[in-house]
């Protein structure tokens, strides 16, 4: 923290700061309609995909009663994983005391809310019949991982809303005392309401780092319980390929890789859109580029149980299954995600070049395919080869081709996710202001100051 | 009026049809002759004094004999793979008892081969409705389950069509209504039985019920009254008895499994299933047709 003396120097690196941060919220150029043109138009296509399967039924999908799983339920498992970022990033590293950590973590609880919202909707999306989703709060049984992942999920939705609401309550009054000018009067109105009367006292802030400090120690248990109990859908089951007992840790360190990966991302987008260098510093992607390696080797370790166990001992159906990935129809998309998506990242990111932003981000795009690859690998392989012979159904059933409905409805998740993200981003400032202010050593009082209107 | 009569008649085949096919004796003659479709899909033309309107049961009656099973009883079933020749009349009959698609099957004949020096054979795999069944445990909503005569049930006025017992079916027993059912307008509006799961639902899971509607009215389950091989015994573990579908004898339940060698399919995953398969010994007659 530097020690900044004069007040005229606070308030002109405050005025900075703001204007900078808040560049999301005003930016209102040619490229941020066509982008939410884009997202909307896709979404709604794949909203009308929805449509279609509901009244033709999942039949209009590749599915069929041996492959029962498919794209969607591999997105749901892709969009948990990601989600974990949150979990990562504003609890993990800030109870860990790790200061950089705070720039970024609004980005990761923006993309943990999206992600999870969209893991909950693309999972009704798939159900047979989604007008009895009451039936699952009415009849719902504890013993199934259902019931348990429907709680994880909605209680990890609920404290990441929290973990982006309570650190943005400060932002929210800055911007409501100082942005009347600029804004529609409707925004102001919302984040005056949102701000719920912040004054910016010693007390209020003592509150909000305590509140703070409860949700990241709670969502410590619940962010690990998501992807456990989501991989538990899997492992409680027979299935060669599935009943494995490591998944729960397997899939957890797993969704720190995607979620990394994702954040890099998204990180590079916003510097390079909204300017933000000198917060998405150079060494903030050296950093985030180290925590990549980090997670990359601990999943890389979990990965070589997964595989070389097994192989080693060649059980029937779990060879079969083995065969698959290594060698038969599926074995690009596995050694895809192996190398390019593991062992290359790890080898790249040890030189510095590839710690720089744009390098790091490239390979995180590689990393983010990777991911949706090795969820749809956990999936779709497995099914195709239980352990009775499937005969006497139509070659369709063989073996596993998804729609183009499938992959429409499968893309709307993507478009939704990217609009969640960026209404958020053009409603509130993706980096905290207060806290990069309190960073740069700038008095809480020159916070609450409101300067003559613009 | 002509989907109401359809519907009548629909629900009084289903139920009348049962009635019919246990006629054996021959009432007054009136001569007023009706012609109808029976549950195991032959026309029959029968004397109309011979119908006695059918009590169908509200839904909600359906739904709680249903959960609740057939009082003091144990089904299980022995499937003799030395007589099996793939004839596949155990198939159809359950396809047309069950309002499915040709490609859906409740019970399904696979050819099997153990190792490259045994010979291949054909093995008859309905539900093997497990004493402790992978399928039940993961249902979020209840709508598969366990009763206590032994016969795991599907409720398809609760199944959210998640899938997950499918997931966690070992025996891949399970199917899917990924379209509208077979027939759909015809069954329009008739009253949902649980116990043989007709009307299908577009958007839910199917499967072998062991014929539990059958077995309601004193009945062996379709494929087993269908097999011309004699492939099928049916019966109540707690009488001890299990009777042929072709021959109709009916012998010890204890007696034929142990003499007979019997076991069960993939013993070491746990699910105890209730579906006993007697040794293909002796294989030598050819397959009663190329069904490839």
């Amino acid at each position: 923290m530097q020690k900044i003396k004069s007040p005229e120097e606070s308030r002109k690196k405050l005025d900075k700061i703001v204007s900078d941060l808040t560049r999301s919220i005003l930016l209102k150029d040619e490229l941020t309609r066509f982008w939410f043109f884009i997202l909307i138009m896709f979404a709604g296509v794949g909203i009308w995909g929805w449509i279609l399967q509901i009244k033709n039924g999942l039949g209009v999908t590749g599915m069929g009663d041996y492959v029962s799983w498919g794209l969607y339920i591999a997105n749901f498992v892709f969009f948990v994983a990601v989600s974990l970022v949150g979990l990562l990033i504003s609890s993990v590293l800030q109870l860990l005391k790790i200061s950089w950590a705070k720039a970024i973590s609004r980005a990761a609880e923006q993309i943990a809310i999206a992600a999870v919202a969209l893991a909950g909707i693309i999972i009704v999306m798939d159900m047979g019949r989604p007008d009895r989703l009451l039936n699952v709060f009415l009849h719902g049984r504890f013993a199934s991982p259902i019931l348990w992942d429907l709680t994880v999920v909605s209680t990890y939705l609920t404290i990441s809303v929290l973990l982006f609401y309570i650190p943005l309550i400060p932002d929210l009054a800055i911007m409501r005392d100082r942005m009347g000018g600029q804004l529609p009067p409707w925004k102001l109105k919302l984040y005056k309401i949102l701000a719920l009367g912040w004054k910016g006292n010693e007390q209020q802030y003592k509150t909000v780092y305590h509140a703070l400090r409860v949700l990241m120690i709670l969502i410590i248990p619940v962010g690990l319980s998501i992807h456990t109990v989501t991989s538990w859908l899997f492992a409680a089951t027979l299935r060669p390929g599935w009943d494995s007992t490591i998944f729960g840790p397997y899939f957890v360190v797993g969704a720190f890789v995607a979620g990394t990966g994702a954040l890099i991302i998204l990180m590079y987008v916003y510097r390079l859109r909204y300017g933000l260098k000198d917060y998405y510093t150079d060494m903030h992607f050296d950093r985030m580029g180290k925590l990549l390696v980090l997670v990359c080797l601990v999943y890389l370790y979990f990965n070589i149980n997964e595989f070389f166990v097994p192989v080693y001992k060649m059980k029937l159906a779990e060879g079969v299954h083995l065969k698959t990935l290594f060698s038969g129809g599926y074995a690009f998309m596995f050694w895809f995600a192996q190398i390019v998506g593991l062992v290359l990242p790890i080898l790249l990111i040890q030189l510095k070049f590839f710690r720089k932003p744009l390098p790091l981000a490239l390979i995180s795009v590689l990393i983010l395919l990777s991911a949706w690859f090795k969820r749809y690998l956990i999936v779709i392989p497995t099914m195709e080869h239980p352990f009775l012979p499937v005969q006497n159904v139509p070659e369709s059933f063989h073996h596993y081709s998804p729609t183009s409905t499938e992959t429409l409805i499968m893309l709307f998740s993507f478009f939704a996710a990217l609009l969640i993200i960026s209404f958020l981003a053009k409603l509130f400032p993706v980096i905290s202001i207060w806290e990069v202010a309190e960073e740069q050593g700038i008095d809480k009082a020159y916070l609450s100051e409101k300067p003559n209107s613009q | 009026m002509k989907t109401l009569g359809a519907s009548v008649g629909a629900a009084g085949v289903l139920s009348g049809g049962s009635l019919i096919s246990a006629c054996s004796r021959v009432e007054e003659v009136t001569g007023d002759k009706i012609t109808l479709l029976t549950s195991s899909g032959e026309l029959v033309v029968v004397d109309r004094s011979q119908l006695k309107p059918a009590e169908i049961p509200s839904l909600t009656e359906n739904q709680l004999r249903g959960r609740k099973g057939l009082p003091g009883r144990s089904w299980v079933m022995v499937i003799d793979l030395s007589k099996c020749r793939n004839a596949r009349e155990c198939m159809k009959a359950c396809q047309s008892h069950h309002e499915l698609r040709p490609e859906q099957h409740h019970i399904n004949v696979l050819q099997m081969q153990d190792s490259e020096d045994t010979a291949p054979y054909f093995m008859p795999k309905p539900c093997l409705h497990c004493d402790n069944p992978p399928c039940t445990k993961v249902c979020p909503v209840n709508a598969t389950f366990k009763r206590e005569d032994g016969i795991v049930l599907i409720d398809n006025e609760r199944c959210i069509g998640c899938r997950f017992c499918i997931a966690a079916c070992p025996y891949s027993a399970r199917v899917f209504n990924w379209k509208e059912p077979r027939d759909a307008e015809k069954y329009e509006g008739v009253t949902y039985n649980i116990e043989a799961n007709v009307p299908q639902k577009k958007g839910t899971i199917s499967k072998c019920l062991f014929s539990a509607d059958r077995l309601r009215e004193g009945q062996l389950p379709s494929c087993v009254s269908a097999c011309p091989n004699g492939v099928y015994w049916f019966g109540d573990k707690n009488e001890d008895a299990v009777t042929n579908g072709t021959t109709k004898e009916t012998v010890s339940f204890t007696k034929l499994v142990s003499e007979g060698a019997a076991y069960t399919l993939m013993k070491e995953l746990g699910t105890r299933p209730r579906v006993y398969y007697l040794p293909p010994k002796g294989q030598v007659a050819p397959s009663q047709g190329d069904h490839s």
